[in-house]
């Protein structure tokens, strides 16, 4: 007769091991363990799950026939953005993200995971070129939760409760803030932008403006796309009254775009996806938050911070993370912020890309995202009854408005669908003044032949 | 005990030549040379080129990059090179017995989990696709949150939070929302948690805007329960704790303390980070609790990646579904679709999906055990838990809190070395750094506050065999017994790792944190 084999996974589900470990722990059964569980708290049966695949391939079998069922970008041409982007991915960041000793690394100190201290250290440090700022936070889970954090920490910099962000964000970003923020702030208030230059209304943010204003928050480039001409008069506003300003970016445009730091923001925050990281279904991301090496910020980041220092005997380089009262570990119930695991494997894989790109790599792929995006936003406008809004000044991303077509967004995405593209992120639902309008993300590794393929279908869907 | 079974191991376990890589490895920073390119940007088409000019005009005055970022300039075999170093200098959990990290569950991460966790309809998937796209995808999703909803005994859960202290917040949210939807949000201000739960359990309702108030343990090590009777009153928002506690003793009168709380109209929430010890043998319902929250990457197997992605699930009763955050992954017949239309949500805790990558492998791991597999998960940790228990009980210096508690430990034992400490001065902080030259990772002492002196937490998970439990057990009687005859050894150490005892205090004083090379480099520079 055959006994069950043992699982794989489970070395001590052999039967023979099984026994010698109850002998050892000097019990019968393995259900004497569970002595402090009262009966009527156990479960008294099995769990109603599906039959398992004990064999890996019977499970692979399984897996990969449930997930083939769909397409990616990889099958068809894709123009959606609105946060993840779909970049160039160097084969150094798949190599390296895919070590088994980073993949399988946690929370183990330097002396055990000195390179994976090592490397989030260098992730820092290249942000902090990037980003021509000298403190860099440990990766937040991402942009949305950065952004919280920067303005939590803005009101506890200013001793103020209230903040400004503007309408031309995303939708997604501020629902998280206002849960998150919830406690912590008293009032966000939102101020708005003029449509047809995706421009911050400079008038409405004055008018705003009060001595309750903790920070003035906002995007470069903004979620639709536009890069925000009046940032440095953004920051002067907020600054005159006090207010700190925080700012969020897309760093894979800063090989091209001035950094905020360089018109005087206060924090900056943003997300590495575009830096060496695949779509992921979204979950690729990893934020970060930045400042001057000022003291009095450093003590408000809530976030891990890794530190280096130096090995007592030979001096060598040791890294490790510092002053961990201010976080919520130590805090507790004290806490107004709080962090865990976040994107640590997502942030040395962004460290292997900003040293493979180097200062020129990360210039040139910024101007070949501009040209590739306004290229297409050229394309896009010459087809009757389809405009590009704020033509001209974007950077990746531009809104395409086809309310003149009389379709909706969602018959143009599904006419596109057809011919194997995936249409821009509708707007009509969150942006409705925007009319039937989509979010078109246009990136350095967009072919011409994708760019051909959708005016060609514009062209067809629209007449 | 058999005779063969120990003539079989009768051979030194300790890795007395050991040393980890030892690579020095300059910062990446001050690698390279300039004019050396690791990978280059694809090329623009040249009509493309051609039609739009000089982009870069477009900017707007003042917006330009002036100077370029001073990112180091390498060639591609030097990059490689170098974070293949920085690789072998990590011991993950692939790598070493990692029974140390205690609470979080290093268990083996299956390589098949990777493999559908790297197909194409996972990896190239952008988020915003139409549902009709992603079919596939959204049915695993949608099976996962079946099958903790089995698991946990709950109704609905969401995949989106990103760890398990986002999903503890998202809990804190959720209690938030339903006293508030009741009209008592502002009356019910008070959130009760343990000193032995996670400290997310009580930071996260303070974030959420909650007065915190602490039980700690009484002589058995539960939570008071007097303590919480007092604590108890018309302003219990909730109660956010997790058993077996961090000590590994799980309290049996829970349900009293779930009863208590419900009685005064106080929300119930377990964390089930580690839900390793009890998975298929209790859940949260039979607990008595409305929502809970496992961690994927730690009891489902999800790899830790180096401190994420991660995930934790979100697992509710059936009038607490409302509040999830959106969007829920929900079928329709044979469609399955994303249910953004919940207007009592919380709102988004994490962008899109979430980490949809982490949930698949989640997937992949049930599917791989099946019920009697998951059983057999549980009691294999408890059992591997229970045995590594009995072997350390006998090492001189060390003793385990509690020893009222009723039974035995789960997944897990809070040990202490608070005798071995007054015997030798060797702290649990040396001992820790010593046991790493032996091949295994810097283990986990306690989260904040100390309430057991001297602690040492590890967890041997099933996944590891009874060679490794009797090697790590070696390990750690090896260490004890130096620490008697050669306690300047323990504390120098480690002495086999890839560097060195650092300049601890640079972590300790806030005025040495520094966290970019070019600080250190301006610090350095200014001396």
């Amino acid at each position: 007769m055959s006994e069950t084999p043992a699982h794989p996974y489970i070395p001590n589900s052999a039967p023979a091991i099984r026994k010698a470990m109850l002998d050892y722990v000097e019990i019968a059964d393995v259900s004497e363990l569970y002595a402090a569980i009262p009966p009527e708290l156990r479960l008294d049966r099995l769990l109603d799950l599906p039959p398992p695949f004990l064999s890996e391939h019977d499970l692979r079998t399984h897996a990969l026939e449930i997930l083939s069922n769909g397409i990616s970008t990889e099958d068809y041409a894709s123009f959606l953005g609105g946060g993840c982007w779909k970049h160039f991915v160097p084969t150094l960041c798949d190599e390296i993200n895919s070590r088994r000793e980073f993949v399988s690394a946690y929370a183990g100190d330097a002396y055990s995971d000195h390179g994976k201290h090592q490397a989030w250290f260098e992730w820092q440090s290249l942000l902090g070129e990037l980003l021509d700022m000298d403190f860099v936070s440990f990766p937040t889970y991402d942009w949305m939760a950065a952004a919280s954090s920067g303005l939590l920490m803005a009101a506890r910099l200013t001793g103020r409760d209230e903040v400004i962000v503007p309408r031309n964000l995303n939708p997604e970003r501020l629902s998280h803030m206002r849960n998150f923020c919830g406690a912590g702030l008293k009032a966000i208030h939102v101020v708005g932008f003029d449509p047809s230059t995706g421009q911050l209304d400079l008038q409405d943010l004055q008018g705003k403006l009060s001595d309750a204003t903790a920070a003035v928050y906002f995007e470069n480039p903004t979620f639709l796309g536009t890069i925000e001409g009046h940032a440095a008069e953004i920051v002067a506003a907020a600054h005159a009254t006090g207010a700190l300003c925080v700012v969020g970016v897309d760093p894979i445009s800063l090989g091209i775009l001035a950094p905020p730091s360089q018109y005087n923001a206060d924090l900056v925050v943003g997300d590495t996806q575009p830096l060496g990281l695949h779509l992921q279904g979204g979950g690729a991301t990893c934020g970060f938050i930045a400042s001057a090496d000022d003291p009095t910020f450093a003590a408000e980041y809530p976030t891990l911070l890794e530190t280096i220092t130096t090995t007592e005997q030979d001096g060598s380089w040791g890294f490790g993370w510092a002053t961990m009262e201010r976080t919520s570990f130590d805090k507790r119930g004290l806490a107004e912020d709080f962090t865990g695991s976040s994107s640590g494997l997502w942030a040395i894989t962004t460290a292997v890309y900003l040293a493979s790109l180097g200062p020129n790599g990360i210039r040139e792929v910024g101007e070949a995202i501009m040209q590739k995006s306004h290229y297409t936003a050229m394309e896009i406008e010459k087809i009757p009854s389809i405009s590009v809004r704020a033509t001209g000044t974007s950077f990746k991303e531009f809104v395409v408005d086809f309310t003149e077509t009389g379709k909706t967004v969602t018959q143009i995405n599904e006419a596109l669908l057809s011919k194997k593209i995936l249409g821009g992120h509708d707007l009509s639902r969150s942006f409705p003044d925007l009319g039937q309008s989509a979010l078109y993300c246009v990136t350095e590794i967009t072919p011409l032949e994708h760019i051909e393929r959708l005016t060609s279908a514009l062209q067809e869907i629209a007449t | 005990m058999t005779g063969e079974f120990d003539m079989a191991h009768d051979h030194s376990l300790l890795r007395d030549g050991y040393h980890a890589a030892r690579w020095l490895e300059p910062l990446v920073m001050e690698l390279g040379t300039p004019g050396e390119r690791g990978v280059l940007p694809p090329a623009v088409e040249p009509t493309i080129a051609e039609q739009v000019g000089d982009v870069l005009k477009t900017i707007p005055d003042g917006l330009h990059r002036k100077d370029l970022p001073m990112l180091p300039e390498l060639a591609q075999p030097q990059v490689l090179r170098h974070f293949l170093r920085l690789s072998q200098e990590t011991l993950g959990a692939a790598v070493n017995i990692d029974i140390g990290l205690g609470t979080c569950t290093m268990k083996y991460n299956p390589l098949i989990n990777d493999v559908v966790g790297g197909h194409p309809n996972v990896v190239q998937v952008h988020p915003l696709q139409p549902v009709s796209s992603i079919q596939g995808l959204l049915e695993m999703l949608y099976r996962l949150q079946e099958q903790l909803a089995e698991i946990a005994g709950m109704d609905t859960f969401s995949l989106q939070p990103a760890s398990g202290a986002q999903a503890i917040f998202t809990n804190a949210s959720i209690i938030r929302a339903h006293h508030k939807l009741n009209g008592e949000g502002d009356r019910r201000d008070e959130i009760i948690t343990t000193v032995f739960s996670h400290p997310a359990d009580a930071a996260t309702p303070a974030v959420a805007g909650y007065k915190v108030i602490t039980l700690h343990p009484d002589q058995r090590g539960y939570p008071d329960f007097d303590a919480l009777k007092a604590a108890l009153s018309e302003r219990t928002a909730g109660l956010m704790v997790t058993n077996p506690e961090d000590t590994g003793i799980f309290n049996p009168r829970i349900r009293d303390y779930t009863d208590a709380v419900r009685n005064v109209g106080g929300v119930c929430a377990i964390d089930q980070a580690n839900a390793n010890g009890i998975i298929g043998i209790t859940r949260a319902l039979e607990l008595g609790f409305d929502l809970c929250h496992f961690n994927l990457h730690k009891t489902f197997s999800t790899p830790h990646g180096s401190e994420g992605p991660a995930l934790g699930a979100v697992g509710v009763r059936k009038e607490f579904a409302k509040f999830l955050p959106s969007p829920i992954v929900a079928r329709d017949g044979d469609q399955f679709y994303l249910d953004h239309d919940r207007p009592h949500s919380i709102g988004k805790i994490n962008s899109f999906l979430g980490n949809v990558g982490i949930a698949v492998r989640a997937y992949v791991w049930i599917m791989a055990h099946g019920a009697e597999g998951l059983r057999t998960v549980a009691e294999t940790a408890v059992l591997n838990n229970n045995y590594l228990a009995k072997k350390l009980s006998d090492i001189r210096g060390i003793t385990i809190p509690y020893p009222e508690a009723a039974g035995y430990r789960l997944q897990e034992v809070r040990y202490s070395w608070e005798r071995l400490h007054e015997e030798t001065g060797v702290s649990t902080n040396d001992i820790k750094n010593r046991m790493v030259d032996f091949g295994v990772n810097n283990y986990f002492t306690s989260h904040a506050p100390w309430v057991i002196d001297e602690p040492f937490t590890p967890e041997p998970a099933e996944s590891y065999s009874k060679d490794d439990l009797d090697e790590y057990a070696e390990i750690v009687h090896r260490v004890a017994k130096e620490a008697y005859t050669d306690p300047e050894k323990v504390m120098s150490g480690p002495h086999r790792s890839s560097i060195s005892k650092m300049d601890d205090t640079a972590l300790l004083d806030p005025t040495r944190v520094v966290t970019t090379w070019r600080a250190w480099k301006k610090r350095h520079n200014a001396q």
